[in-house]
């Protein structure tokens, strides 16, 4: 093969490597600000009314004082949770822009992430291995958590491919998906089975070890009397850096290699794909594969975020994830991207400020159906999703 | 070997076969079949084999070839004399004969969604979680509670409506959930097939957590705690009682109010599911469900020949939905309790996996379904769980390995397992039988060469395979004027 030239290879890095980091900044600083430009407002608009007044005698401080407060830890949080959903929503997007299929089992390949990679540190922490640990030998062990969780997961979904879907590929539209809804209950049970079987119980916690818990201090200001203290927790950065590094990775791969063409090609038309001499079948593994690993390091992300994971842990954000694919234009990755962050800052935005500003009537125990409510709206007002364009439908 | 065997057998069987074909033969096989199951479940109440023979009793009278008349002579007496007396004397059996009407009541009504229109409805509890909280809210004391604690106890003992309202809020449940899968409908109905599964799956969802947080700022639902002491309907206190000592004889004890219950309940369910298939067969072999039938097998061609797709598939929804409705009243009246917990995504599975197991859009085939996967859930797995906590209490050991029965982790309960079978059934179906175990008989007929169908003298209570064609024609003449 012949070596690239220089100019190629400038071309290549701003195409796969700029182009989507300077994306995901672009989209972090959108919604961030059109969010949080809406939520003043609404506070400004409120002030004064009952709501206000409730909010004051609540937490002594007016809605607008309230609202502004707590903004910049919103963002965060918002911003890390949309990392997550948007690495998961990669899965669902991929796999649809190939087979124009939902795979429903995703959730289930995103929590067959987390027990590896939980499972592998509590082995860990078991052998006193991390209690010893330094910070960076702990990041070390993490980022082992992650690769392994990536590689159960990503042989996960190609398995579950070969065996469910693949049989199925030309039956009726409705024919996969309800497999593909059945492989999604049958890998609940068998995560349940296998870690009840092999450690006795199927609630597992994240082990505590290294900096993570730590939160690393950004900046102090002031607003009138109060003193805001903006901070993020090391695994929030952990989330963001490791989703970041990920997904630059996946647009790298997508958008300049060879294997991304042939992705890209198969994704546009099976059977041209398969003339120019491309294996169809192992292009759809492979989708599979990279799918299901982005699946599994959003898992090992997810139960460092949330320490706490069950075998049906997958399924809300699974179901969010889709949303956000969905919202962004299914198929479209980048679409994928932006989706994810929007939903993760409106989810954050929910439950930090739903309560409030319905004077308690609804709090955060809807932020999870606040997903569903999205995926509506978007199907009936904009079906083909933020970025996505306008398909006929496939019969 | 087997080969000659086999060859040897062969005018075995079909001299057995032509032996059924005689209708009085059947109706005599059906009888003793009937009576020997009776007697086997009657003798031994706890004997699973001894049950699924006898629950086989009912698939039997719908395969034998017999008359309409002796088919509804022995079904009847199956289900109105034999199933509630077996029930009492079993109590656990009585339950499971409601939970296989109810269920079949739900699967049909999917089946009318999933099977007829090809539309994937994740979200079905919905509508039985509306029909259930719609009785669990006017036939409890919940309107006096409105503004209360949840947990806390009425101050009242008196009950919003008279017990017997119950037989309205039939209706209302029928008609309520019918209007909430039309406003359901309406916006999610224009989206494509795959979006649909999502759309609905979520609108399960929205359905469960509302009802799970509706305890404030009204307390509507009770949250999480659920919603107790819902009233049924009076059942006369001197026919249950005359009712009792007459029975008491044959079923070894006075049945109490409580098993009455159980068996008014069973046959409400059975008179609402007789009322569901008299509806959906109808409607199939109308000019609807021709309609429907086309908009499945292809929407585009459908609309291009004139059917109003969306509008069909909106009657279809609030059809299926209306279903539901109506069962979840029975359910909430039938358990005296609802809480959001029996509403979950899995028994929106569980309904499915029962309408894919049967057959889609064939309706014995989706009562078989129900019943599979009703027995598979309640006796099956209930029974290899009591079997392996047998095992570990017994002390044995399986010899080549060594290991111990008692190690054997408590977790492996078989019983806690459901999403298992019901995602193994719906993978399974998918792959090896997509049409279900008995497929419906025009899809049956679409699939055949002409020169294949049965000969229409063998099939005398069936419709024939020329009228079969017949419909065909005629749909193909009603699609025409339609346009």
């Amino acid at each position: 093969m012949q070596r690239k030239n220089n100019s190629l290879f400038i071309k290549d890095i701003s195409q796969g490597v700029l182009k989507p980091l300077g994306q995901i900044i672009l989209f972090i600083l959108g919604t961030s600000l059109v969010l949080s430009a809406l939520m003043l407002l609404l506070a400004l608009v409120l002030s004064g009314t009952a709501i206000d007044q409730k909010a004051f005698s609540d937490n002594g401080v007016s809605l607008m004082r309230f609202t502004l407060e707590n903004l910049p830890q919103v963002l965060i949080d918002g911003i890390t949770l949309g990392f997550v959903y948007a690495m998961i929503a990669l899965g669902y997007t991929m796999v649809y822009g190939v087979l124009e299929f939902i795979n429903f089992a995703h959730s289930e390949i995103f929590a067959i992430g987390a027990f590896v990679g939980v499972e592998i540190l509590i082995a860990l922490n078991g052998s006193g291995v991390l209690a010893n640990a330094t910070v960076l030998e702990s990041y070390g062990w993490l980022v082992l958590a992650i690769l392994a969780g990536m590689a159960a997961s990503g042989i996960m979904a190609m398995i579950v491919e070969r065996i469910a879907y693949r049989p199925l590929r030309n039956a009726p539209r409705l024919v996969p998906l309800i497999s593909a809804v059945g492989v999604s209950f049958f890998l609940q049970d068998a995560i349940r089975l296998t870690e009840s079987l092999t450690t006795g119980q199927f609630y597992r916690v994240f082990p505590s070890f290294g900096n993570f818990d730590s939160l690393v201090p950004l900046y102090n200001f002031a607003i009138g009397a109060s003193n805001i203290k903006l901070s993020i927790s090391v695994k929030s950065i952990w989330v963001i850096v490791a989703a970041l590094v990920m997904l630059v990775g996946l647009n790298y791969l997508v958008n300049v290699t060879k294997v991304g063409k042939a992705i890209r090609a198969v994704a546009q038309s099976q059977s041209s794909a398969s003339l120019m001499g491309i294996n169809v079948n192992r292009i759809i593994s492979l989708t599979f594969l990279v799918g299901g690993a982005f699946g599994g390091a959003a898992g090992v992300l997810y139960a460092l975020k949330f320490t706490q994971i069950n075998p049906y842990m997958g399924f809300f954000p699974g179901i969010k994830a889709f949303t956000a694919a969905v919202m962004g234009g299914i198929g479209n990755l980048t679409g994928a991207l932006l989706g994810g962050m929007i939903l993760g800052m409106l989810e954050t935005f929910v439950g930090a400020y739903l309560s409030t500003f319905t004077m308690g009537a609804a709090g955060s125990e809807y932020k999870d159906i606040l997903a569903f409510a999205i995926l509506i709206l978007v199907l009936i007002f904009r079906p083909s999703g933020l970025l996505g364009e306008q398909v006929a439908q496939k019969a | 070997m087997t080969n000659t065997l086999s060859k040897r057998l062969q005018p075995i069987f079909a001299r057995i076969a032509s032996w059924f074909q005689n209708s009085r033969n059947a109706f005599i096989f059906a009888i003793v079949y009937c009576l020997i199951t009776t007697l086997l479940v009657y003798f031994s109440p706890r004997s699973l084999p001894d049950f699924i023979l006898f629950l086989a009793s009912g698939y039997l009278i719908f395969a034998l070839k017999m008359s309409i008349k002796q088919k509804a002579l022995v079904g009847a007496v199956l289900a109105l004399l034999i199933i509630p007396v077996v029930g009492i004397r079993n109590i656990s059996y009585l339950g499971i004969f409601f939970q296989i009407a109810m269920f079949s009541g739900l699967a049909l009504g999917l089946n009318i969604v999933v099977g007829f229109t090809g539309m994937l409805n994740l979200g079905y509890t919905a509508f039985f979680l509306v029909g259930s909280y719609l009785w669990a809210f006017f036939g409890s004391q919940q309107m006096f509670m409105l503004y209360a604690i949840p947990g806390t106890q009425p101050e009242t003992t008196q009950y919003y409506l008279p017990a017997n309202s119950f037989y309205l809020f039939l209706f209302l449940g029928l008609g309520l959930a019918a209007l909430v899968g039309f406003l359901l409908g309406l916006p999610v109905l224009r989206v494509r097939g795959d979006y649909l599964a999502i759309v609905t799956l979520g609108f399960g969802e929205v359905m469960r957590v509302t009802a799970n947080n509706l305890d404030h700022p009204i307390n509507l639902t009770n949250g999480p705690q659920g919603i107790t002491q819902i009233q049924r309907p009076i059942l006369p206190a001197g026919l249950v009682q005359a009712l009792g000592n007459f029975l008491a004889p044959v079923v070894g004890h006075v049945a109490t109010q409580d098993e009455f219950y159980n068996v008014f309940f069973y046959l409400l369910a059975l008179i609402i599911i007789l009322f569901i298939i008299l509806v959906v067969v109808r409607l199939n072999n109308s000019r609807i469900g021709r309609a429907w039938m086309a908009i499945r097998e292809d929407e585009l061609a459908a609309g291009a020949m004139g059917i109003p797709v969306v509008s069909y598939r909106l009657a279809a929804f609030s059809v299926g939905a209306s279903f539901a409705g109506i069962m979840g009243v029975c359910f909430a009246a039938s358990q005296t309790f609802v809480s959001p917990e029996s509403f979950s995504f899995m028994q929106s599975i569980g309904v499915l996996s029962m309408v894919i197991l049967g057959g889609l859009g064939s309706i014995p085939g989706v009562i078989l379904g129900a019943t599979v996967v009703i027995v598979l859930n309640f006796q099956v797995l209930q029974q290899l769980s009591l079997w392996l906590n047998g095992l570990r209490q017994s002390g044995g050991v399986i010899p080549i390995i060594n290991f111990a029965w008692q190690n054997l982790s408590p977790q492996l309960d078989p019983a806690q397992y459901q999403r298992m079978l019901f995602g193994a059934i719906l993978i399974l179906m998918m792959i090896y039988r997509p049409e279900g175990i008995l497929p419906p008989k025009l899809r049956k007929h679409e699939r055949q060469t002409p020169s294949e169908t049965v000969p229409s003298q063998l099939t005398p209570s069936e419709s024939t395979p020329t009228e079969q064609t017949g419909e065909v024609a005629d749909e193909a003449e009603a699609e025409h004027g339609a346009a």
